[in-house]
């Protein structure tokens, strides 16, 4: 069976700079795939190529075999929600409706219907809504829905964030440093969290620092290191690699 | 609510006695200022605004939330509305002999009672419970009693001729408002009016309904409002563009104008260069649909760009439609414009003419009137529904953030593209009324200025919100005809007022939660 997200080559270069080059990734249906690397890596680049907001230079991107290319919300709809490094939610809207906007591409109401107010409008509101509240307890965020979001404390945005993705219906959800600026305890319920989504069907790609979370919770790893892949395996296998330690150490000098 | 200590009463008790006595005596020593302020033992002209704003100095003996800045607010009214007076009566009297005893006793007297509410100690805030709550009488008579504030507002402010007593009037009710503010009075009735909508929006339809009914016959009023409605509709559409997509448009009275070409154009107009005539229905939906189109041909390139780049952009399109209007002879007769636009006609009924309904005669101006008050009411349906809408969700988070938008599965370029062609399509109808109520359409109605005048009413009203376009239209169009008599000094004072109220009031007059949540960290989350 072919992996959920197939990435081949993909590269990507701003004027001299060379980001992303080459990058060969799969993760495949109900997986956690960590993407770790020291600071400039490259980890956030290929996360925008993977959700359509850059296009690669180069390399092609198929989910669920189909070519990926285009405009974000394309990624979207085809299956492939993200979550951001520094966290962009609708800030002066409620959490409620954060998650409302992130239903828009699975719902179809349009001009005519939404100004008709016909029974289909009634009953894809509800729906929507049902399914957003849902949501919302999912994360832990069930009794802060009419908050404004920027109101949240900076744990609960985050979650919130991950919600909002989640209402696309994602088969692939890439999360850019879930964890930054979480404490141990809220470190572990996002690890938590991650997994609970795993079990919903849904694939996980994590980009994090934090060596313990990403071990912890991960099937595979890959690490970047200068833009191009340097090492994919199994925790264990990573881990134990000299290559990585000089990556992240610099080279001992015997 | 507890009495104070009356030690710390004597000094505003003196200053509102000193204002009551000014406020009855002769503020000129000369004849023919507005008001007969060079006679005595009455409150006329600006006197009667002083003497009403004296009520704030209950606040001395009556505790209750946000007392202070209410004090002060009335106070410094006070202070404000004899000061431009004054300077009014030096200014027309010739020097310091035109103002009389009564205007410096006045001045001295709304000094003292501003003295007195700085020391008024900071107290807590207004709280929503200060105000009853419940009982469905108490609810249903306070939002019918503070839409007739509104109207009685209205209607006398209207009524004002002098400019100068205008401006004091402006003064008065600016101060009243923020003292009430203060108070907690609007806060409370927002709640109201939210909870009884459905009442609310009734009871102002009913009563812009009864408008022309007021007036006598006399068209004056009723054409100033008929022109607002078309203002108004525009004001609406451009709402949807700017207030909740957050588009700058700096071009937008293009469409209007492509919404009244093809109006005049269609009317078999007795200048024109068309002859031929397309009932009006027809026509007030092929304006939209012709402006809509506009939209998307102008939108498609631009749309691309953000912020100040598509306002500049859009500045240039506005300008290209009105060259082009401006030198395409063979069609729009270029400078001389296509006048003799006919009135409307439908089955028979002539809209110029004065018709008489339930014993009162309505000038022709009122058929207008009536007509753009269906306009108002379907573009609010409109806006509101797609308002509470997906549609209206995904333009509310474009505007938030547009990265985020499209990363949440938006396409954002297509919801850009619709709310310019339903924000054209609107302008494009209340630009086919408008060719048939001015009779006339050329290329001079239609510069930057407009554009931006219409950008102002929503700002200055509130964006994304109904009663704020229609507010910020009425403003912006009551203001100008109003100080009429300040001639070359009007855009000056009109500027400073606008200066003033985005110091104020940033969020606009009637603003949208979400953007009150923008401007004011206070603002009340809505309840989970």
């Amino acid at each position: 069976m072919s992996p959920l997200l197939e990435v081949r080559g993909v590269t990507k270069r701003f004027e001299g700079l060379l980001a992303v080059d080459r990058v060969d990734l799969d993760v495949g249906q109900g997986e956690i795939v960590g993407v770790i690397g020291p600071n400039g890596a490259g980890k956030t680049s290929l996360f925008n190529c993977l959700s359509g907001l850059d296009a690669p230079t180069a390399g092609t991107i198929r989910f669920r075999g189909e070519l990926l290319a285009g405009r974000p919300d394309r990624f979207t709809r085809a299956g492939v929600a993200r979550t951001f490094q520094n966290i962009r939610l609708f800030p002066h809207m409620t959490a409620f409706e954060n998650v409302l906007v992130g239903r828009h591409c699975r719902t179809r109401v349009g001009l005519a219907s939404a100004i008709g107010r016909g029974p289909r409008f009634h009953r894809e509101e509800r729906e929507s809504e049902a399914r957003a509240g849902e949501l919302l307890a999912f994360v832990g965020l069930g009794r802060l829905g009419g908050v404004v979001a920027r109101n949240l404390s900076y744990g609960d945005q985050r979650r919130l964030e991950i919600a909002r993705a989640l209402a696309s219906e994602p088969g692939l959800l890439l999360l850019d440093e879930p964890r930054a600026g979480m404490n141990a305890q809220e470190t572990r319920a996002t690890a938590d969290l991650v997994r609970l989504i795993r079990d919903r069907g849904v694939a996980v790609a994590v980009i994090e620092h934090d060596m313990r979370f990403i071990f912890g919770l991960c099937d595979r790893v890959a690490v970047l290191v200068q833009g191009h892949k340097l090492v994919e395996g199994s925790p264990a296998e990573v881990q134990g690699d000299p290559r990585v330690i000089e990556a992240y150490l610099g080279a001992p000098t015997a | 609510m507890r009495l104070d200590r009356p030690s710390g009463v004597a000094l505003p008790a003196a200053g509102a006695a000193a204002l009551v006595a000014g406020s009855l005596s002769p503020w000129a020593t000369f004849a023919g200022f507005p008001g007969k302020m060079s006679l005595g033992g009455f409150p006329g002209g600006a006197r009667l605004f002083c003497l009403l704003l004296v009520a704030g100095s209950a606040l001395f003996v009556v505790d209750t939330g946000g007392r202070r800045r209410a004090a002060l607010a009335a106070a410094l009214g006070a202070v404000a509305v004899v000061g431009l007076n004054l300077v009014a009566l030096v200014d027309q009297g010739g020097g310091l002999g035109g103002p009389a005893w009564g205007a410096w006793l006045s001045l001295a007297g709304a000094g003292l009672l501003a003295a007195g509410a700085w020391r008024l100690p900071a107290g807590r805030a207004a709280a929503p419970d200060d105000w009853p709550a419940r009982p469905a009488s108490v609810e249903v008579a306070a939002v019918a009693v503070g839409l007739l504030a509104l109207l009685g507002a209205v209607v006398w402010g209207l009524a004002i001729n002098e400019s100068s007593r205008f401006v004091s009037f402006l003064v008065f009710v600016g101060f009243t408002c923020a003292a009430l503010h203060h108070l907690g009075l609007f806060t409370w009735l927002t709640v109201l009016f939210a909870r009884r909508q459905r009442m609310a929006v009734a009871l102002g339809g009913a009563a812009a309904v009864a408008f022309p009914f007021t007036q006598q016959g006399n068209a004056y009023w009723i054409r100033v409002f008929a022109s607002i409605g078309v203002f108004a509709v525009a004001a609406i559409g451009l709402n949807v563009v700017v207030g909740l997509a957050g588009l700058l448009d700096l071009g937008y009275v293009a469409f209007f104008g492509v919404g009244a070409y093809v109006g005049a154009l269609l009317a078999n107009a007795s200048l024109t260069t068309v002859h031929v005539h397309v009932p009006f229905l027809a026509v007030v939906l092929l304006g939209g649909c012709v402006a809509a189109v506009f939209g998307l041909v102008i939108g498609a390139p631009t749309l691309r760009l953000r912020g100040d780049y598509l306002a500049i952009v859009t500045l240039g399109f506005g300008e290209i439609f009105r060259i082009t209007a401006n030198n395409w002879d063979g069609l729009t007769r270029g400078p001389n414009g296509i006048s003799g636009v006919p009135d409307l006609a439908a089955g028979g009924f002539n809209f110029g003419a004065a018709h008489s309904l339930f014993g009162v005669t309505l000038p022709g101006f009122a058929n207008y009137y009536f007509v753009e008050l269906a306009l108002i009411a379907a573009a609010i349906v409109v806006f509101t529904r797609l308002n509470d809408s997906r549609i209206g969700r995904a333009w509310v988070a474009i505007r938030e953030d547009e990265v985020a938008a499209a990363a949440s599965g938006i396409d954002t370029i297509r919801l850009k593209l619709l709310a310019f062609a339903i924000g054209a399509f609107m302008a494009g109808c209340a630009g086919t009324v408008n060719a048939h109520l001015t009779t006339q359409v050329s290329p001079d109605s239609y510069t930057f200025l407009e554009s931006i005048l219409l950008v102002a009413a929503v700002v200055l009203g509130g964006m994304g919100t109904v009663p704020g376009a229609l507010l910020g239209s009425t403003a912006l169009f009551v203001l100008p005809e109003k100080l009429r008599s300040f001639q070359d000094k009007r855009l000056l004072l009109f500027g400073a007022a606008l200066v003033l109220l985005m110091r104020f009031r940033p969020e606009g007059l009637v603003p949208s939660r979400r953007r009150r949540r923008e401007f004011r960290d206070d603002a009340p989350a809505p309840a989970p």
